[in-house]
């Protein structure tokens, strides 16, 4: 294992002007348009939700340490599920890369001085509190147990709970989302540097294009979903309630109309994370440019028809069950070039394990695990057995936490030197790394068996049987703890004490590594222009890697 | 019985062996695929790991060969597996005829199941081994979901109409059923057991019951009290059309269309009478939405079920003011 930091001298200062010190005062962040102060202010407060909904995780795991959940009440378990749901996914999970490291990046790795519309990044960011105000506002006077998918009638009638002020929240959240895919969306059609043509956008770019095609088109329709059912509940309107002469089935087409590309909108930017990690540690172009890129499209579009299989089982006809089991089937489809891909990029490189590079190899494991449940679940035979079971819940925690929560931090260590411009601690960070995947393979992986059993989800309570699996579950969620607390620490600790970074410490082909580290306010001391494609190594002597004359090149196909 | 995987419940109907081999079959499939991922990335990071600190990697951009190669070869395991699973599922979908029809009504938080002779059970269903046995199934609320694990059924039990699922008990025992659609506060306790008997046994629980009431008698008792006989006439010659023979028919409706009249149909006749409206008849009807509980629902679709075999009457509607008929 050798690190790569060889290039930075000890005594390399920081730039005497950046982002961070080019103004002073809480005002000079509240008012910023600055897109790296925006997203330091996504930082921290996605940070906060995701806190949250990990208090709540850890209490839900405590309680089913014991087939009876002595911890706490029916009532509260319900609430713990339905608040971690909710703060995860709204408030953490789908913010979380577009808008903190999109946000960051993407205008430098275009060669742009900021987002296309500074000022309306800055609204968003503003909108996502206030919706995080109304969320928490019903977290704190009654809570919420609708569960995070909030079926009707039990949202918009039977529930005690503060339904109102969730859904509300949830729905201005919703604007921030439409006006960040907007704002990136524009940025990337319009603020290209010059030679950054399309097919040098790195692949992180690629993955939020299609992300912001997802938050453009399907966010209205939660927003105007979640408003109706609001609306039933606060005026007994009939939209979903039979007794009405409304339809419960209606909420759930209209809901995983938005909510199932919402998974796409978790994973593909941390996929584009992933494809900027592994050809950066394996020092060579990654494998199939244009099969990623399109295949994000790809992604993005099919996400779009495969609603339906979340509702195989409301009595919906057997045309139409087997018309989405297939399309969802397809699906698998790219997401498999992606991973074939991944690892064909290996071959033949240059492989270090930093760690950003631990994560992006854990994160194949753990998507390709999450990926290949899924075709459980899309096969209609199997889906009747599973649905509405704990294989479920792995299954998308395999996506969302293994896949996306991985991506996160990989992307979050990667763009560490660039964002602070300081190192962290490359030692402990690898711990943590490793203490992450132990954790989290230790919390989920036994939830399959547990679900194959029939153990439904969202049980307070479950039958003695299903103990030892539970217990497993719940060892693996302390480590799991342990796992995200570290980072907490020792990156905070590295943004005083840290080692100066330098401009490239990986190093990296994108032009977000040419600048300053951290960058200036305007990004760039004169407009860059880029003259290499993606992730060449071979013609950037700039780099100072003096093996520029490598092994020779073979097909890839090749012996071994 | 099969020799069973200890990861997997019991195997008690007739989906459970064909849910276990398909699982076996996605398996093995996945796991191919994970090895060969995981060996992949295993072999490349220990073979290629760096050796001196400004070494770079080959530079090669991508294969369009093996593209094409690892798009197209797995391609036909997708359609297996998808194909197999849509056949056990319309399996699944397609009830056989001669079924022990058993009501299921949930609500927040219990089940109430009742035979076809009427017994009523609560969070505990009885069934003879061997035997087709068809829920149906309706919601007092909000949306429930009955499942047996280790009869490998599942369905939601959806307010506003009603649900079916069948399965065949292959073994006697008893089995956990769970209700595994969240539906509020004690969501997690809202399940029972099944009891699965030999027929002889089932006959005596049966007959050992004291019943709450023949449903067909109690239904018929319901239908006058509500005074639906004054418009339903048994001729079919008054204002609603007659009883007679119409479980199970073909009806023909206004719009020129028909409609199978199975439970879902007479459910929705008395909610939302105009909703489907009989060729011959006017929508005078009003609704009976909160007059009648799910469980009166039962009753009544019980005694009209009871007049299946009676001759319809050979004109109907003679009587009422045509509407728009075709």
């Amino acid at each position: 294992m050798s690190t790569t930091q060889l290039h930075v001298p000890e005594s390399e200062k920081m730039p005497r002007e950046h982002y961070l010190n080019a103004t002073y005062g809480i005002r000079s962040w509240l008012l910023t348009t600055d897109h790296k102060r925006i997203a330091i202010l996504y930082l921290i407060s996605v940070t906060f939700f995701f806190f949250v909904g990990g208090l709540f995780a850890s209490l839900i795991r405590i309680h089913l340490l014991t087939p009876g959940g002595y911890l706490v009440t029916p009532e509260t378990y319900n609430k713990l599920f339905t608040m971690h749901g909710v703060a995860m996914i709204f408030f953490f999970l789908i913010p979380s890369i577009p808008a903190v490291l999109g946000n960051f990046v993407i205008p430098i790795m275009i060669g742009a001085k900021d987002l296309a519309f500074p000022k309306i990044n800055l609204l968003s960011w503003y909108i996502y509190l206030v919706g995080g105000a109304f969320v928490l506002y019903s977290f704190a006077t009654g809570g919420l147990d609708t569960g995070w998918t909030f079926y009707t009638p039990l949202s918009s009638i039977y529930s005690n709970s503060a339904v109102t002020p969730a859904v509300i929240g949830i729905f201005i959240n919703g604007f921030s989302s439409i006006l960040t895919g907007l704002n990136f969306i524009v940025t990337v059609h319009t603020m290209r540097a010059p030679g950054m043509t399309w097919m040098r956008l790195p692949l992180f770019v690629w993955a939020h294009y299609a992300t912001s095609i997802i938050f453009v088109l399907g966010t209205p329709v939660i927003a105007i979903t979640l408003l109706l059912a609001g609306l039933e509940r606060m005026f007994h309107l009939g939209f979903f309630n039979p007794a009405y002469g409304g339809d419960p089935i209606l909420f759930q087409h209209l809901f995983w109309f938005y909510s199932h590309p919402a998974v796409y909108i978790m994973i593909l930017p941390a996929m584009g994370v992933i494809s900027e990690i592994i050809p950066t540690f394996a020092r060579k172009p990654i494998f199939g440019y244009d099969f990623i890129a399109a295949s994000s499209i790809g992604i993005a579009v099919i996400g779009f028809i495969v609603w339906a299989h979340h509702m195989f089982l409301t009595g919906q006809s057997t045309y139409s069950a087997v018309a989405f089991s297939f399309l969802t089937f397809l699906v698998a489809v790219p997401s498999a070039v992606k991973v074939f891909n991944w690892t064909s990029t290996l071959y033949k490189g240059s492989i270090a394990f930093d760690t950003p590079m631990l994560y992006g190899l854990g994160f194949i494991g753990l998507f390709t695990i999450g990926g290949l449940t899924g075709l459980f679940l899309a096969c209609l035979g199997l889906d009747i057995h599973l649905h509405d079971t704990y294989f479920v819940v792995a299954h998308f925690h395999y996506i969302m936490v293994g896949g996306a929560i991985m991506g996160y931090l990989g992307g979050i260590h990667f763009w560490w030197p660039k964002i602070t411009g300081r190192l962290y601690p490359e030692y402990l960070a690898r711990i943590a790394a490793i203490v992450l995947f132990v954790g989290f393979n230790l919390t989920f992986f036994p939830q399959f068996v547990l679900g194959y059993l029939g153990m439904p989800r969202r049980y307070h309570d479950y039958p003695p049987e299903f103990q030892v699996l539970n217990v497993m579950s719940t060892a693996g969620a302390s480590i799991l703890a342990l796992g995200y607390l570290l980072p907490m620490v020792y990156l905070t600790w590295s943004m005083r004490y840290g080692k100066v970074a330098g401009k490239n410490p990986w190093p990296a082909t994108g032009v977000e590594w040419t600048t300053d580290s951290p960058p200036l306010t305007e990004n760039f001391h004169e407009t860059p222009v880029v003259d290499w494609e993606t992730y060449d190594f071979e013609h950037r002597p700039e780099l100072g890697l003096s093996g520029t004359a490598p092994r020779k090149p073979v097909p890839a196909h090749g012996d071994d | 019985m099969q020799s069973q995987m200890p990861l997997s419940p019991e195997q008690a109907s007739n989906f459970a062996p064909q849910v276990d081999n398909l699982v076996y079959f996605l398996l093995v499939v996945c796991l191919f695929f994970a090895t060969v991922i995981c060996a992949a990335v295993i072999y490349f990071i220990v073979k290629y790991r760096r050796k001196t600190p400004d070494e770079i990697g080959v530079p090669i951009h991508g294969d369009l060969r093996l593209e094409i190669a690892w798009i197209a070869l797995p391609f036909p395991l997708l359609l297996a597996m998808f194909g197999w699973g849509a056949a056990v599922y319309v399996d699944y979908r397609h009830t056989p005829a001669d079924t022990l029809d058993i009501y299921v009504i949930g609500k927040q938080w219990m089940w109430k199941l009742q035979q076809p002779d009427g017994r009523k059970e609560i969070n505990e269903l009885h069934v003879p081994v061997g035997r087709n046995v068809r829920l149906i199934m309706g919601s007092e609320d909000v949306i429930h979901d009955f499942s047996v694990p280790s009869f490998r059924v599942k369905m939601d039990v959806v307010p506003g109409h009603y649900n079916t699922m069948w399965f065949r008990p292959t073994k006697v025992g008893k089995y956990h059923f769970f209700c595994s659609q969240y539906c509020g506060t004690d969501h997690a306790v809202m399940g029972g057991w099944v009891t699965v008997m030999e027929p002889d046994e089932y006959a005596k629980w049966l007959a050992g019951s004291s019943g709450s009431g023949d449903p067909v008698a109690v239904g018929q008792k319901l239908l006058s009290d509500l005074a639906c006989n004054t418009c339903h006439l048994p001729d079919g010659k008054g204002r609603g059309p007659s009883y007679s023979g119409v479980y199970g028919s073909q009806v023909k409706l206004a719009d020129g269309s028909t409609v199978l009249a199975d439970d879902n149909y007479i459910r929705e006749s008395i909610l939302q009478p105009n909703a489907k409206i009989v060729a011959g008849y006017a929508p005078v009807m009003p609704s009976f939405q909160g007059l009648v509980t799910e469980e009166q629902i039962v009753d009544l679709t019980a005694y009209i079920k009871s007049l299946k075999d009676q001759p319809p009457p050979t004109k109907p509607g003679t009587a009422a003011p045509a509407t728009g008929n075709k």
